[in-house]
């Protein structure tokens, strides 16, 4: 009798977790099957032709007739989005390194950055494209506006290692590159990890833009080239399939950048910790 | 038998640190220390008692080489003129240990430091763990330990390149009570195991008088020492030291000295 009562909230505390976290999953997933079929239903009591708004399932069906088109479209976009987000990364933590070396370093060149960050790049994409090959200018579009956040943030986790630690590595006689990388690299670590998230995100959204700044300038076949070639020829369905597989393209990045922190932070940092009510 | 260990009155009273006429301004013009005369000599427990602000802390890194005297000459003696800082040990307030390394590795950084490889440095990290009794955490992560352990770790880690003077800046003063209780004893037993140096500051009366073999009492604005006192209790001392008459004689002695030194809107 007294076993079965001591049982009870021994085996309702996990099945109640369990419930919580199936809940979590179910619940924004029947949402978005809710409005998208709520979707499909506006379309089709309403009759409207799709030309002006199709159907997610005729989306669904454009997506698999166009496939080939699409899918070679969304590899170039990824191509682009990732050289950029590799040049990125690269220039943004060399950077951040040589700024961490000198205050000076750091006031005299910290405002070019600052000037590419906060210029629009939709402003700059038509001089790109003049100046550069089309696919360059993309490259370079996209690369300008993942960077920044990349050496903003690396230079702070850089600048933000323990005063302590520093003093305890001066006593043992530590040279500037052993501090640099047993020290003040690992210390930067979650910072470079929250602007390759956010770098990684714009710099899918700067090969977009300027794919369509470049317009059918760019024999480049992108989605966002698809997008505009399918807005000339009135093929709406296409233009939604082709956003789409952007908005997929831009979680999965997002997912990959996000799974990436967790690997290397789960041991030790704070923001991967599990807290406890 | 050398003759040091014969006579040790001579020999061993030549100090391991010496701090004469010192002086320090900061940068922002505070004067932190102003002539301050101290010696630390070989084998004994000294601790720096004072109020805040009165340049203790300061002191300490000086002896540490983490900044520079403004005034005065800080020297230390070497036994071995090639070994260059590896002599001390330093402990701060916080455990100051590196969150992405194991414990295990971050006592292995002193000797990484160095250049000795993980391998090498196994036996040694293995060791300065049993010495703080967290020999079966060597592969936990700092955030996975309480706050005592980590100051244990903190402990290890300064141990690990045995040194001779071990300069620990209120390495406690995070703790509670029962955990500092505990740590004040353990410290005692690894100074008497170890036979290094200790300078120790706190702002603490009884654990100055508990585990010092010497207390110097300082004044603030500016830093300096206003008084010495010798704690002749003999070592090994335990929990029942506490209760003693003496002690309490020399909690008085210390206290009485402490509130002499500090201005009416001093804090501790």
């Amino acid at each position: 009798m007294s076993a079965s009562t001591d049982d009870t909230p021994a085996t309702s505390g996990p099945s109640r977790m369990n419930a919580a976290r199936l809940a979590a999953i179910l619940l924004p997933v029947a949402i978005l099957l809710l409005a998208v079929a709520g979707w499909e239903a506006v379309v089709h009591l309403n009759e409207i032709p799709p030309y002006i708004l199709p159907a997610p399932s005729q989306i669904a069906a454009t997506l698999v007739k166009d496939w080939p088109v699409l899918f070679g479209s969304l590899l170039v976009t990824l191509r682009i989005t990732f050289l950029a987000l590799f040049a990125a990364v690269v220039g943004g933590v060399l950077l951040a390194i040589l700024f961490a070396q000198s205050r000076w370093i750091e006031l005299s060149f910290f405002p070019f950055a600052v000037i590419l960050q906060v210029t629009p790049i939709v402003a700059i994409a038509p001089l790109l494209l003049i100046y550069l090959e089309p696919g360059t200018a993309v490259l370079v579009c996209a690369f300008l506006v993942a960077f920044f956040p990349i050496l903003s943030n690396t230079a702070l986790g850089l600048a933000s290692a323990d005063h302590n630690l520093r003093d305890l590595f001066d006593l043992y006689g530590a040279s500037r590159f052993k501090q640099l990388v047993y020290l003040r690299l690992p210390a930067a670590l979650p910072y470079f990890l929250g602007g390759l998230r956010i770098g990684g995100g714009l710099a899918l959204i700067g090969a977009i833009v300027a794919e369509i700044a470049a317009g059918t300038a760019g024999q480049g076949s992108g989605l966002a080239f698809r997008i505009i070639e399918s807005g000339y020829r009135l093929n709406i369905p296409r233009m939604f399939a082709a956003l789409f597989l952007i908005s997929v393209a831009g979680i999965l990045i997002f997912l990959l950048f996000t799974a990436l922190s967790h690997l290397l932070l789960h041991r030790w940092h704070e923001s991967a910790r599990k807290r406890e009510a | 038998m050398t003759l040091a260990s014969l006579s040790p009155t001579l020999a061993d009273r030549e100090p391991v640190v010496s701090l004469s006429g010192v002086g320090k301004t900061f940068s922002n013009g505070t004067v932190a220390l102003e002539n301050l005369d101290l010696d630390v000599f070989p084998g004994e427990f000294l601790s720096l008692l004072g109020p805040s602000g009165c340049g203790k802390s300061t002191a300490l890194r000086l002896m540490a080489g983490l900044g520079r005297a403004t005034r005065g000459e800080v020297s230390i003696a070497r036994h071995d003129p090639g070994e260059h800082r590896g002599d001390i040990g330093f402990v701060f307030q916080e455990p100051t240990l590196m969150p992405w390394a194991t414990v295990a590795d971050n006592v292995w950084l002193p000797l990484r430091l160095k250049g000795v490889s993980r391998a090498k440095a196994d036996a040694v990290i293995r060791d300065s763990l049993a010495l703080v009794g967290l020999a079966s955490f060597a592969g936990a992560y700092p955030r996975e330990l309480s706050g005592g352990m980590k100051m244990r770790v903190s402990i290890a880690r300064a141990l690990a390149t045995k040194p001779s003077i071990l300069l620990m800046d209120e390495p406690f003063a995070a703790l509670d009570e029962i955990t500092r209780f505990k740590l004040n004893d353990d410290l005692l037993r690894l100074k008497a195991e170890l036979g290094c140096t200790v300078v120790f500051v706190t702002h603490s009366v009884y654990e100055s008088v508990y585990m010092s073999s010497r207390i110097v009492v300082m004044a603030a604005r500016p830093g300096r020492v206003v008084s010495t006192i010798d704690v002749d209790a003999p070592m090994p001392r335990s929990e029942s030291f506490r209760a003693t008459p003496r002690y309490a004689e020399l909690c008085r002695e210390a206290s009485a000295a402490l509130h002499g030194a500090m201005a009416p809107d001093d804090h501790l």
